[in-house]
């Protein structure tokens, strides 16, 4: 924006924020703005985690074997300690739900980024070059959508996972999540930017551009992208939740982050092996977490989704 | 009656049909492991092994309590410490109709120490045989063993003619990409015959009548269904909805589940296996360490520190909810006799943390553990929670759990022993202390001649003196208190960090009674069933 100078032109900007048809559509509908809190307490928890949780059940240290697989604490065994009981290991559940929530966000905010901006730039390219190279993205593309996201995201995490075997799985595990679900995830953007490209680069403007003899990279970057946001903003906050449940299940698969750091689909996975012995909180509350965090954000992507298309207007 | 009804009595009277046209007695059961070639030589593998010698049958069998039984063999004796001779059963038939004669016994040996097989030195290599009737051989050793029959209750006897009309001479390794017949087909003198098998995934069994022992039998099922279900949960389904007679292993947690059904049991004992932490004492700077340039192992204060810092009850209270004995030596307190004098050092993470300090790290280290998740029980928690309790000395330890086949191809001598840290159990074959000193105790070179399974290379020569003092010495209280003696050095040295005896656990339909052996290996002819 240009006018971040000045404090007076950044009132004008929250004025404008506050007079823009999305906002209006937001303080219309009611489900967005639950969604929205929700959303925000989420993340706001993940991020104050350390400071908010009772526990650091990451740090090695202060867990005590002797204090595992208690119930939550409103029942009778339980430790008003532990709110929502322990796992096998003595970890606070809450707590670790906090902690665990941080990694799964940070995987899926830091994906969908990897993800955007690899299909960004080769939307971009593809559409505004056509042609041969046009042909070869989007055909690369096509081959690539013709699988499911999570079978090409478990591919690259179990070849990477054995290709660098002797590598630690703690340290590594998180670059590697990231790499597979941003490998598997940035066909959307690529079609989408491609398309609205498409669009964009016959108009005027761009002719002008051109004319002046602007560099091809400083057109695309200057004068098409902004223009194709809109649509890319939609598909990011709908894959930021798929990226949260993609984390979920290979973690849950076992090839995602390793147990001593659990993110929510390891805590869903140690705690299935305990379903059937009664010890339900320890997979129930994460899996509840996931859920409604899920949501959220659905429901939130679903409505920048109808608040940004003119159609509906 | 309504629709549904009406097709619910239907459905129960066809049900009782079929029950009193099936006159046969069928057991269905599950393992966690998959049972793939069926040579018998192929994978020194308990599981495989023990199933397989329900097919083939060894010189000796032993009993529900492990105790030595005539097998093959009618009966045996010491002629010189150097020369066994062994009186073979008469009228002994393999499935396909042969003889059992000493040729098999001869063949099988030497096929034995051939080249792919997993099962070498079970007769050892430089023994040599002499047949001396058609039921008769005699072994003639190069040094005295009397143990020498131990471990040969899963040695399988093969049919000589068979396994040459068969192409079967050669072993099938487990590597080995062309198979030889014998890996698809079973031809042994045993209680069952298999009559189908899908590698990795389920095998059938139907009783044979021309076994030896038919007439004393115990057994009285007919046909037994293997099928091998990986997912604990899984398994445990199985069982509770009646699918399956019998599961094993049942995760620790699901135990209580399986005892509060009316018409399940769980079967619990100690298990012969010992679960262990090794450590590194041969290289001279560990992998994945903080400690550059040194090995902190190699400082017996180290070793002792992180014994201290354990806490077994903790464990195998918590973690193994009581379904494991912590152990103060590497062998099970049921193999040997004198395991009452050996204590745990205490845990006591504050005078872990002085060794510590006086070892030159008051500030601990950082180092790697390496853990299969799918081997032991509760292999990878056991591994956090070693983690969790090594850092409140000050060691942060980072779990690589990974699965077995991964792991064991990384830590084991075909691997380079790529490891300075690492969760193990151990049987000992023989069921005898002398198999824990050559194997894990024994001094070994880089390339793992010497102490083929000592990944962490400990080293006292005066223990492998001892050990082959052991092996040849036949006086039962001299080699008692020699095994006493190398148990002392290798404790006072802290060669190992044991953990616990680790329980068996089978999941069983009341309808079915089995006899639960501490080795974990199920005989068929030890099963009935209402």
């Amino acid at each position: 924006m240009p006018m971040n100078k000045e404090t007076g032109k950044k009132m004008s900007l929250i004025v404008r924020i506050l007079d823009s048809d999305i906002w209006y559509s937001f303080t219309r509908s009611k489900v967005t703005m639950i969604a929205a809190l929700i959303t925000f307490l989420i993340f706001a928890s993940a991020l104050f985690a350390p400071i908010i949780s009772p526990h650091n059940p990451f740090d090695l240290a202060s867990l005590s074997l002797m204090d595992s697989l208690l119930p939550p604490a409103w029942s009778a065994e339980g430790d008003p300690n532990y709110l929502l009981g322990t796992d096998d290991q003595g970890r606070d559940v809450l707590s670790t739900i906090l902690y665990g929530s941080r990694i799964s966000l940070t995987v899926g905010l830091v994906s969908v980024a990897f993800a955007a901006v690899l299909g960004i730039t080769l939307g971009l390219i593809a559409g505004y070059m056509g042609g041969r190279v046009d042909a070869i993205i989007m055909r690369i593309a096509d081959v690539q959508l013709s699988f499911p996201a999570i079978l090409i995201a478990l591919l690259i995490a179990g070849t990477v996972n054995a290709l660098a075997g002797g590598m630690d799985r703690e340290r590594s595990a998180f670059t590697v999540l990231v790499i597979s679900i941003g490998l598997s995830f940035w066909v959307q953007y690529a079609r989408t930017v491609r398309s609205s490209t498409l669009v964009e680069r016959n108009k005027e403007y761009v002719q002008a551009a051109r004319l002046i003899g602007l560099h091809p990279f400083l057109i695309m970057l200057r004068h098409v992208l902004p223009n194709v946001m809109g649509p890319v903003l939609v598909i990011a906050t709908i894959n930021l939740a798929l990226a949260v449940i993609t984390e979920a299940t290979l973690s849950f698969l076992g090839v995602g982050i390793p147990g001593t750091q659990p993110s929510l689909g390891t805590m869903i996975r140690t705690g299935n092996d305990f379903l059937f012995s009664g010890e339900w909180w320890i997979t129930l509350f994460p899996g509840a977490m996931l859920a409604i965090l899920v949501l959220a954000v659905n429901l939130l992507g679903d409505w920048l989704r109808d608040a940004l298309n003119p159609k509906l207007r | 009656m309504s629709k549904f009804g009406r097709f619910l009595a239907a459905s129960a009277l066809m049900g009782a049909f079929a029950t009193s046209a099936m006159a046969e007695k069928s057991f269905d059961y599950a393992f966690q492991g998959s049972l793939k070639s069926l040579d018998p030589y192929t994978l020194r593998e308990t599981f495989t092994l023990g199933i397989l010698t329900n097919v083939y049958e060894g010189l000796i069998k032993r009993g529900p309590n492990l105790e030595i039984l005539p097998g093959l063999a009618d009966s045996w004796e010491v002629i010189e410490p150097t020369r066994w001779r062994f009186h073979l059963r008469k009228g002994v038939k393999f499935h396909n109709g042969n003889d059992f004669t000493a040729e098999d016994v001869v063949f099988s040996a030497e096929r034995l120490n051939s080249e792919g097989s997993d099962m070498k030195g079970r007769v050892p290599s430089d023994a040599t045989f002499e047949i001396v009737d058609d039921y008769t051989v005699d072994f003639i050793l190069a040094s005295p063993n009397p143990i020498l029959h131990y471990e040969w209750e899963l040695w399988s006897i093969i049919d000589k003619d068979w396994a040459e009309t068969n192409d079967s001479v050669r072993v099938t390794s487990a590597s080995d990409t062309a198979e030889t017949p014998i890996s698809m087909m079973a031809n042994g003198t045993g209680p069952f015959k298999i009559t189908e098998h899908t590698a990795g995934v389920n095998t059938k069994f139907e009783a044979n009548e021309n076994w030896w022992n038919w007439e004393n039998r115990e057994f009285n099922i007919d046909k037994v269904n293997f099928t091998s279900i990986s997912a604990d949960a899984t398994r445990v389904a199985a069982l509770l909805s009646g699918e399956m007679d019998m599961v094993y292993p049942v995760p620790t947690q699901d135990i209580k589940r399986i005892n509060s059904s009316s018409t399940l049991a769980a079967l619990t004992g100690p298990e012969l296996r010992t679960i262990f932490l090794g450590m590194d004492q041969r290289r001279d700077e560990l992998l994945n360490s903080s400690v550059k340039g040194k090995n902190p192992f190699k400082d017996i204060r180290v070793r002792q520190a992180f014994f201290h810092a354990i806490n077994a009850e903790a464990i195998s209270s918590r973690i193994m909810r009581k379904q494991a004995a912590p152990s103060a030596l590497m062998i099970s307190p049921f193999l040997f006799d004198n395991a009452d004098q050996f204590e745990r050092l205490a845990y006591d993470p504050d005078k872990a943390k002085a060794l510590l300090t006086e070892a030159g790290y008051p500030d601990g280290f950082e180092i790697r553990i390496d853990c299969p998740n799918d081997r032991y029980v509760n292999d990878e928690s056991i591994c956090q929670a070693v983690a969790a309790m090594m850092a409140k000395v000050g060691i942060k330890v980072n779990v690589n759990a990974q699965p077995k086949a991964q792991y064991f191809a990384k830590i084991l001598a075909s691997g380079g022993y790529e490891t300075s840290f690492y969760l193990l159990g151990w049987t000992p074959g023989s069921l005898d202390s002398h198999n824990i000193f050559a194997n894990l105790y024994g001094c070994r070179d880089d390339a793992g001649k010497g102490g083929m399974f000592n990944i962490g290379g400990y080293c006292n020569p005066e223990v492998d003196a001892l050990a082959k003092e052991i092996l040849v010495e036949n006086d039962a209280a001299k080699r008692l208190d020699l095994v006493t003696q190398a148990y002392k050095i290798v404790t006072d040295e802290v060669g190992y960090l044991p953990l616990h005896q680790q329980g068996l656990a089978w999941g069983v339909s009341k309808d079915v009674s089995v006899a639960q052996r501490a080795d974990n290996v199920l005989r068929f002819e030890h099963i009935t069933k209402n």
